[in-house]
């Protein structure tokens, strides 16, 4: 079976595991840099951002998260996990993980009572697909080799390039799994194509 | 078609604080410490819960002008208190753009019978809970986050012990009801049947449940974790400590790792001294914010 992790130092959590075991993958709940080792992909869940850098920093994640994706595991980042693997966000301009080539702005939508559910078409994945964006980020501008796949009102809500997926929403926090099936079908195809290497 | 103030907005919104720790803060610098600690949201108030015991009199919601500060102040939640069952309050907190508000024991409340029906705002409530019949009562009101009650201000983490227990095997208590049983147990608990069927069918509340009311240490938040706590609000806790700063990273940091207790240790030492804390049986009953609501 598919082993893929979901970070676990703060946030969603306990849902994209069950995401992902609905999708027929076996999750790992990621607390430690050594774990990594265990799974072909990772997760990283919706949270606050903050939080999670500091969290990352304090145990030495960063270079083992930044090698994770740079050795052809996909990764996904769902709403902080988007500003995680951010090559740039909005006004600080340099960013977390600095994986996928986007730049990324924070609490974009607004507040909380700016929150809202809509749906939205997720290129070649889902069409309808009831979107939470909870004090979400957005995408600002993405690089050249990056695939947009959502849009909400002219705002980037969901890219991919290569075996990085981001989306600005939580897909873990409704029972449709289309987009996490989506992920996991990535970590198998990059689980044939690694192996073949 | 965008829709605003779902319960799946609010009650997602808590489910993005998990496994953190929610700091009250009394001003802009306080609130820059706690995010800069790691908190994954700050409460905005005029005082600190001992302050308000301490100062007595009647405790009400914050000067705008303090949540407004704290909420320029930093990118993490803002969070507030509203007295039990002010409307105005919760409505002003809310045109103030707070993320969360909680009708909170905490301040003096201003109706002894109803809490507000907090469905009809777009803005989430988190409340304060003993057992499993406040909780769903609360979460029937339109809560979206609940947290243990504890005795808030008193640095004792007995009472807050006390609570999460109780809501914990009350759930697993449900789980092992049949269909026919649960009706008396909703008569007797005083808890919405038809949440008692979901909270029987999943196997937990419907919403997050934090612990509050006497968290004063690493190891305090952990054990609270342990316990089944989906995340701690510190209030006194951290800025009445002699390190705020070294103490609210520590916490951050147990309650990530609870169960890590090398770990634990390692942070625990040279902390500085904690709050004075206040043994219950010194507090009259008119002393216990916890009973101030059901």
């Amino acid at each position: 079976m598919t082993k893929i992790g979901v970070l676990g130092l703060q946030g969603a959590v306990r849902e994209h595991v069950r995401s992902l075991e609905a999708c027929g993958a076996e999750a790992v709940v990621i607390k430690r840099k050594e774990q990594l080792e265990e799974v072909e992909g990772l997760i990283l869940p919706g949270g606050e951002s903050t939080t999670m850098r500091r969290l990352i920093d304090k145990y030495d994640f960063l270079d083992a998260l930044k090698n994770f994706g740079q050795s052809g595991k996909p990764m996904f980042g769902t709403c902080a996990g988007l500003i995680l693997l951010a090559k740039e966000i909005g006004s600080i301009s340099t960013g977390h993980l600095e994986l996928m080539d986007i730049k990324a702005e924070r609490n974009a939508f607004g507040r909380q009572r700016e929150s809202f559910e809509a749906d939205i078409d997720l290129k070649g994945i889902a069409e309808g697909f009831n979107a939470v964006f909870i004090r979400a980020p957005y995408i600002l501008e993405t690089g050249d080799d990056v695939e947009i796949l959502a849009t909400y009102y002219d705002k980037i809500v969901a890219a991919q390039q290569d075996h990085y997926l981001a989306c600005a929403f939580h897909p873990e926090l409704t029972d449709d799994h289309r987009f996490t099936q989506h992920f996991v079908d990535m970590v198998k195809q990059s689980q044939k194509k690694l192996a073949s290497l | 078609m965008s829709k605003t103030g779902t319960d799946r907005v609010k009650r997602g919104m808590a489910e993005m604080q998990k496994g953190g720790v929610i700091m009250d803060v009394v001003n802009a610098e306080q609130a820059k410490i706690a995010e800069e600690a790691g908190a994954v949201a700050v409460m905005a108030l005029e005082r600190v819960p001992s302050d308000i015991r301490a100062a007595g009199g009647v405790a009400r919601m914050a000067d705008p002008t303090i949540v407004e500060e704290v909420m320029n102040a930093v990118s993490i939640p803002v969070m507030a208190k509203a007295r039990i069952g002010h409307i105005v309050e919760a409505r002003v907190l809310e045109s103030l753009g707070v993320d969360y508000i909680d009708e909170s024991e905490v301040l003096t409340p201003a109706d002894e019978i109803y809490h507000i029906n907090k469905t009809d705002y777009t803005v989430p409530f988190v409340c304060g809970c003993r057992d499993i019949g406040e909780a769903v009562r609360r979460i029937g009101e339109g809560a979206s986050m609940l947290r243990t009650k504890g005795e808030p201000g008193t640095g004792n983490i007995v009472e807050a012990v006390r609570h999460m227990r109780k809501v914990q095997s009350q759930i697993r208590e449900i789980v092992g009801l049949s269909e026919d049983e649960l009706m008396v147990y909703a008569k007797e608990t005083g808890a919405p049947f038809e949440l008692l069927k979901e909270i029987k069918s999943e196997g937990r509340l419907p919403v997050v449940n934090f612990a509050a009311g006497g968290i004063a240490t690493p190891s305090d938040a952990a054990l609270m974790m342990q316990l089944g706590a989906d995340g701690v609000f510190v209030g006194s806790g951290i800025f009445k400590s002699e390190n705020p700063a070294k103490f609210a990273r520590s916490i951050v940091e147990a309650t990530t790792h609870y169960d890590d207790y090398k770990l634990i240790g390692e942070l625990s030492k040279g902390l500085g001294t904690a709050m004075k804390g206040i043994e219950m049986s010194t507090l009259t009953p008119a002393d216990r914010m916890q009973d101030r609501s059901k």
